[in-house]
């Protein structure tokens, strides 16, 4: 009998970047929000079905979501709720507001802390950011091991995992104790669809927040009488966090200048193969600094 | 990330319509099980709140996995392997996923943990099953079953296979032989109770019977020995784990080839009676045939909505004499027209299934407490509804669904004949939809009756007495007009018929196409009041009805008594 094991997901809603419409940068170059519907992002769903499958090989384990965002961010604790979680945390707080990614580390680590699991699960990376830094940086933070690039899941052990990683030329297998953190490739299993019955049963499952603001008592009232309905709503305060390492102050990254790159088809040249063409083209590249 | 019920505004419509209110009080009772099941609805929003959300779960397995799976699994095909069934690799994701999205056992009570939707979602489903894989829809509908033993059989009988259902059991009806194909009267498979083993013991051959590997299977087979008639036919459900059932063949076909159609061998095969003996085909194959002729509705309004897209799709990238050929009259009329019988087809196709769903309830509410006279009264009236609906549904919806899988080749041209584009295994599904479960001259045989009954008739003039709007008020003094026409013609045949028997046979069809063209052009009409999309789509439809029923009252009105005659001389014809 394996032991139950306490499992989180760490999960961002992200602007969709994939299905890029023509309003989707400001004309000053960053990203228009509203014009991008917010997504689960996509690596994170293969993280909860990673999740998911050691749940469903571990008796008595549990789901939960772990997402730093602002209140609309519930939205995909409920939809991994849908899919298979049974619960989530949403940490909220305006104090968190331009986090970069070690900010948004700190952070995590110290609702971690709070929560206790046996494993960690994160999606590889964000679609918004691409920086593949938060989930190695939380586990650094929480000083527990770490496995990227996970692929499968291949043994649960009575106190450590066989996970097989997808590398750049092939895979690599490899056990970690636990506790453990491990950020999942999107290679692995797809997370299994919403299922009929779950979404009936958690679709009104709420922050304390959105229930503040929900005028319908026949919602509220059920919110209130089913625990499992309720979202937990972690502010700054509920995590004991140094408030010099938060948001904007905690984040050391600072953008220096954006630059909107246009390609232009007109502007392309034909070479030869010959060497006098190739070494024009060098010399060409390094002048404008693209090369060296 | 395709969503076939997101992308369809007219699914949408139709699961919105005001009845649903009506249908849902059917269906929750009360919402007495809302303190007992935590995902029963609390009320008639939540309900449809919760019907909204699943089926736009079903509409995302459609478009995102069985969609996806259809062209190989067409290529693919099932097999036989040690006398059963396995199914094409992507028939078997198609089934992972719909049952990891918790969509099996969308009608059935929560006591057996199903879902408890109203028919109609499950005709959505099928729907949109069908759009993404014809020949999936199949696998899909069949679990429609279910419902003929949750309708008739015992509790034992309920208990033990309901909730399998409800995790994603399949399901199959033999009933077809050698010799009983449309004529189910001549089944001859033998069941006989046996003592020693305490169970009926099945014997014979089935044949052409859609997925007859399923999990649970519904036989028809002859429990009175020495009968040869129907009532000596009876209802009995087999479980595959309990074997005794051989799969001889799976037939090769020319469409929906990833659904499996088996030749069956019984060798004393367990198997439990489902109702009362000597009933089999009289009462529980009735039901189990009307459910079934909604589905293909469903499923042939299905495979309409993919060909009209594939044809659109194809007329706004295709360019020819420098413009896109939808610019050309020819081919805009033609998906004009395409768009048209879809909605069309698909407004008859759910009115349909609410007249059904309403009687339905109402016997399933008899069977817990007496009715009281109102609802006695509307049983009645929705049962008749349904029982003239049905037929017309199935000839129009299948009829359509070959003529769209028709034109929407030849929008592709040249290359639709190709196996490159989608086009040609909608042409090949859709060619069964007007044969099997009934071919369109025997709905037209259980359509008729509802011609000279006047159930169309008084559904017609219904419909012309309800509120439209002012734009289609034209169009609706032309169907009052037409519908004259439709009464003259029904006239003349009946007055012929008196002395000649098999005039009525004989221009039956063209009364009943009269018939489902008027109510179909209402259908379109009324919903012109909600949006102008269906003004457009009722003008459209209105005109191609309009001058098929000039067509067939100007063929009826020229008849005389001596075309029965005219068309029996093919009867002595013989090839040399």
């Amino acid at each position: 009998m394996k032991k139950a094991l306490k499992i989180v997901v760490l999960a961002k809603q992200v602007p969709d970047t994939r299905n890029v419409g023509k309003d989707a940068m400001t004309p000053e170059g960053t990203v228009n929000r509203a014009a991008l519907p917010a997504i689960f992002n996509p690596e994170d769903l293969n993280a909860l079905e990673m999740a998911l499958a050691l749940k469903d090989r571990t008796e008595g384990s549990t789901v939960h979501i772990l997402s730093m965002g602002p209140l609309r961010a519930a939205d995909i604790i409920r939809d991994a709720m849908f899919r298979g979680a049974d619960g989530g945390y949403l940490l909220t707080d305006r104090k968190f507001a331009g986090s970069d990614t070690l900010a948004t580390s700190y952070a995590l680590s110290c609702a971690l802390r709070k929560i206790q699991p046996d494993v960690i699960v994160a999606g590889r990376q964000a679609i918004d950011g691409d920086t593949a830094q938060v989930g190695p940086q939380v586990a650094e933070k929480l000083g527990w091991p770490q496995v990227t690039y996970a692929e499968e899941l291949l043994e649960i052990r009575e106190n450590s995992v066989v996970i097989k990683r997808r590398l750049e030329h092939g895979t690599e297998i490899v056990e970690s104790p636990l506790p453990m953190v491990m950020t999942v490739n999107g290679s692995a299993a797809e997370c299994r669809p919403q299922n009929a019955r779950r979404v009936m049963k958690y679709k009104y499952a709420r922050t304390r927040t959105e229930l503040e603001s929900c005028d319908d008592a026949l919602i509220s009232g059920m919110v209130a009488a089913k625990e499992y309905l309720q979202i937990v709503e972690l502010s700054a305060a509920d995590v004991d966090p140094d408030e010099q390492q938060l948001g904007l102050v905690g984040s050391p990254t600072k953008v220096k200048k954006i630059e909107n790159v246009v390609f232009q088809a007109k502007e392309a040249k034909k070479l030869t193969a010959a060497d006098a063409d190739i070494e024009s083209l060098m010399v060409e590249l390094i002048a404008s600094h693209t090369l060296g | 990330m395709a969503n076939f019920f997101l992308d369809n505004k007219d699914l949408q419509y139709h699961l919105s319509h005001p009845l649903m209110r009506k249908i849902v009080e059917l269906k929750e009772r009360g919402f007495a099980e809302k303190d007992l099941y935590d995902y029963a609805p609390r009320n008639f929003e939540d309900a449809m709140d919760s019907y909204r959300r699943v089926m736009e779960i079903a509409g995302g397995v459609c478009g995102d996995v069985i969609a996806a799976n259809a062209e190989e699994v067409d290529h693919e095909g099932p097999k036989v392997v040690d006398d059963h069934v396995v199914y094409a690799a992507g028939t078997q994701r198609n089934l992972e996923a719909v049952i990891k999205a918790g969509l099996s056992g969308l009608t059935l009570p929560r006591k057996y943990d199903g879902l408890n939707f109203p028919l109609l979602c499950f005709v959505m489903t099928n729907e949109m099953v069908a759009r993404a894989d014809a020949g999936f829809e199949n696998i899909w509908g069949l679990q429609d079953c279910a419902e003929t033993l949750n309708e008739f059989a015992s509790e034992e009988l309920k208990q033990k296979y309901l909730p399998w259902v409800s995790a994603g059991a399949t399901c199959a009806m033999d009933l077809t032989e050698p010799d009983a194909g449309s004529d189910l009267g001549a089944v001859m498979l033998r069941a006989t109770w046996s003592e020693e083993r305490g169970t009926w013991l099945l014997n014979g051959v089935k044949r052409f019977i859609t997925n007859g590997d399923g999990d649970i299977s519904l036989v028809l087979a002859r429990t009175e020995e020495g009968t040869t008639d129907a009532r000596g036919l009876s209802m009995l459900v087999y479980d595959k784990r309990d074997g005794g059932v051989k799969v001889r063949r799976i037939e090769n076909k020319l469409g929906i080839k990833g659904s499996p159609t088996c030749e069956l061998v019984f060798t004393d095969a367990p198997a439990q009676l489902v109702g009362d003996r000597k009933m089999g085909l009289i009462k529980y194959v009735m039901s189990l045939m009307n459910a079934a002729r909604l589905g293909i509705g469903a499923q042939s309004v299905g495979l309409c909505e993919a060909a009209y897209r594939e044809a659109l799709k194809y007329a706004n990238e295709r360019a020819q004499f420098g413009k896109n050929i939808i610019k050309f009259a020819a081919i805009s009329e033609m998906l004009s027209n395409m768009k048209a019988k879809t909605q069309g087809v698909r407004a008859l196709l759910y009115e349909t299934t609410r007249f059904v769903e309403i009687y339905k309830q109402y016997t399933h509410i008899s069977h817990e407490r007496p009715l009281e006279g109102e609802e006695r009264q509307e049983m009645k009236y929705y049962n008749k509804l349904a029982d003239g609906f049905t037929p017309l549904l199935k000839l129009f919806s299948s009829e359509y669904a070959n003529q769209m899988a028709y034109d929407a080749i030849q929008i592709h041209g040249g290359s639709g004949f190709m196996k490159d584009y989608a086009c040609e295994r909608l042409y090949r599904d859709a060619r069964i939809m007007n044969i099997y479960e009934g071919t369109s001259q025997l709905q037209v045989v259980a359509a008729i009756n509802h011609v000279t009954k006047g159930t169309y008739l008084e559904q017609i003039r219904r419909y012309e007495e309800m509120e439209h709007a002012d734009a289609v008020k034209p169009l609706v003094e032309r169907l009052v007009a037409l519908r004259a026409k439709y009464e003259e013609a029904i006239a003349h045949v009946e007055e012929i018929e008196k002395q000649t028997p098999g005039f009525k046979e004989f221009h039956a069809r063209r009364l009943v196409e009269m018939a489902g063209y008027l109510a179909i052009t209402h259908l379109l009409a009324l919903q012109a009041k909600d949006s102008d999309e269906y003004r457009v789509s009722a003008e459209i439809y209105g005109k191609l009805a309009s001058a098929k029923i000039e067509e067939a009252w100007s063929y009826v009105m020229a008849s005389t008594a001596g075309d029965v005659a005219l068309f029996k001389t093919i009867e002595s014809e013989t090839l040399c």
